[in-house]
């Protein structure tokens, strides 16, 4: 199902002559606002005028996630904070996190595009959503939520978290649709199984699963576990939450990417040359309907391709493909983001010099789990096991503050931890995704 | 009156306890007690040597971490209530034991036995007041 069929369908050469008008747009309204951007362009000697083909958008530099820490809380907003109805962080960067906001409009442009994404997956008023993405900061559950109420469907904003009673909700309200990570989603269906709750017998058509990497052959999972429609959907709070693009039920191959707000590119992570289509690279957003937090160009750091091909739901906007890994070292753990930099400066704390660690990311009964290696030095080395299991506890303990994420910690023999051309082997993930 | 040991931390492994034995065998050290204490992915092996120094260094040249730690051996009547009269001193007192481990010698009427406490200097002082005898650490590594 389509829900704005007007923009979804549009052929090409009329969304492509909308996206450039909006860009011009776009980058007007932050060279005037943003003194981050008004630099940015005057030092790559363009001016917001110069745009006047799309591909004049390759001339303006990249934003990237430190550009936002620089500018931390709220030195990329383009409205004075009068107009700012909304605001929402990234979850787990130490100390500074990535800060967005949103204008009414905003909040009014995010709701459609999340009634979109949900139209995508088939849902439609009527449906009952279980929306189990977390509510608060982070941006998954009041986006599916607004975006539900736009469609005109009834919303359980249960978020995550006390599984059991979430079961008992899906069994008694008969929800339809369900939202969630795919990692709980597995754990809910692990629950639902322990309490005798059979998927077969609840009333659920379609999943809409995103916020971390998964794979398809965890779609046939979950697809036979649950026995539903699995979607994939993709966003970052960076460029709006969830909702800047979405499979849809009738290909399930390939997220379309909502196109008359949002510009894709693909480009080299390394040089930053722009890829064509079909070529596998680093994807890097530019907003051109956004108010509060326009971004231009930002790198999301995600390795996928784009695909132009046309679709048989219908929809002209180009499709990307399941983001396959990261041009950088981020993990995502159970939803949260977390860089090996960060535990490392947790380490340091404790320890007062350079660690020598090593994270283990595995996944069991379908959670993520994260066991820290950490070398012990003489200094902290007590010939007391008590004391030794404190030290663990304390490290786990300040990873869990700073972080958000449970992690066991294993301390280990010094230069146990391999070593390759002298640096030590940061991150084995052994999750199959 | 104290006695020195050495304390290395070993992760759970197979081969990691020969690997230190093998260390000291090479370099001609006799272990003369020795105690570990586990936990489900790492222990802290406590060893008397006849070469603390010795040890320490070979140890650590061989990248282990290792550690001197203070503990009182104790000289103890090798038969029934022997061990419990001195736990009652130390109970009396107040004193906790962390952990306490055999120390190996072949024949006599009294076994010694290695403690480490939370209060090193007043459980050596208390034991000696009850006429127990403490066995300072240059003579241990000589027994």
């Amino acid at each position: 199902m389509i829900f704005n069929i007007e923009y979804e369908t549009m052929p090409r050469e009329a969304l492509e002559a909308i996206q450039l008008k909006r860009l011009q747009t776009v980058l007007s309204h932050v060279y005037a606002t943003v003194p981050f951007y008004k630099k940015k362009l005057d030092d790559a000697g363009i001016l917001p005028g110069d745009v006047k083909t799309l591909k004049d958008l390759q001339r303006i530099p990249f934003t990237t996630k430190q550009d936002l820490r620089d500018n931390y809380p709220f030195g990329m907003f383009a409205v004075p904070m009068a107009n700012v109805v909304r605001i929402h962080a990234s979850s787990g960067t130490t100390g500074q996190p990535t800060v967005v906001g949103y204008t009414a409009r905003d909040i009014d442009t995010w709701a459609e595009l999340m009634a979109r994404a949900l139209s995508s997956a088939g849902a439609s008023r009527g449906d009952i959503i279980h929306n189990a993405y977390g509510y608060g900061l982070f941006t998954g559950g009041l986006g599916v939520h607004y975006g539900a109420e736009k469609l005109g469907a009834s919303v359980i904003p249960v978020s995550g978290g006390n599984t059991k009673r979430q079961v008992i909700i899906m069994r008694d309200f008969k929800p339809t649709i369900l939202t969630a990570t795919p990692s709980y989603t597995l754990h809910l269906a692990e629950a639902a199984e322990e309490m005798g709750v059979s998927f077969k017998d609840l009333h659920f058509k379609a999943g809409i699963f995103g916020a971390e990497p998964w794979s398809e052959d965890m779609r046939q999972e979950i697809e036979r576990k649950l026995n539903l429609d699995a979607i994939d959907i993709y966003g970052l709070s960076e460029v709006m939450g969830p909702g800047v693009s979405i499979e849809c039920r009738e290909a399930k191959k390939g997220l379309h990417i909502f196109e008359d707000h949002f510009i894709p590119e693909i480009i080299n992570p390394d040089t930053g040359e722009v890829l064509p289509y079909g070529e596998p690279g680093e994807l890097v957003f530019t907003t051109i309907t956004k108010e509060a937090f326009p971004i231009i160009r930002y790198r999301t750091r995600d390795i996928t391709s784009l695909n132009p091909e046309p679709c048989v739901c219908g929809r002209t906007h180009v499709r990307m493909n399941k983001v396959s890994g990261r041009s950088d070292d981020m993990m995502i753990i159970r939803g949260v983001n977390v860089f090996p930099s960060q535990i490392e400066s947790v380490l340091m704390q404790v320890q007062e010099v350079e660690p020598h660690y090593q994270l283990i990311v595995d996944r069991k009964d379908n959670l993520d789990t994260l066991t820290v290696r950490v070398e012990i030095g003489e200094k902290l080395f007590s010939d007391e096991v008590k004391q030794l299991q404190q030290l663990e506890n304390k490290i786990s303990k300040d990873i869990k503050e700073t972080l958000g994420v449970s992690a066991k910690v294993q301390l280990a023999e010094p230069k146990s931890i391999a070593r390759s051309e002298g640096k030590a082997t940061r991150v084995i993930d052994n999750r199959k995704i | 009156m104290q006695a020195e040991q050495i304390s290395i931390f070993i992760e759970n492994k197979a081969g990691r306890l020969s690997d230190v034995t093998g260390i000291l065998a090479k370099a001609g050290i006799n272990i003369r007690a020795l105690a570990v204490a586990d936990t489900s992915d790492f222990g802290v092996l406590r060893l008397i040597v006849d070469d603390n120094a010795k040890a320490e260094e070979v140890l650590k040249n061989s990248g282990f971490t290792v550690r001197k730690t203070r503990v009182v051996a104790v000289k103890v009547d090798d038969n029934p209530g022997g061990l419990h009269r001195i736990l009652e001193v130390l109970k009396n007192a107040r004193i906790n034991v962390e952990y306490m481990y055999a120390f190996i010698q072949q024949s006599g009427d009294k076994a010694i036995m290695i403690f480490r406490f939370d209060q090193t200097e007043e459980a050596i002082k208390i034991l000696l007041d009850k006429g127990v005898t403490v066995v300072d650490g240059s003579t241990l590594s000589t027994l």
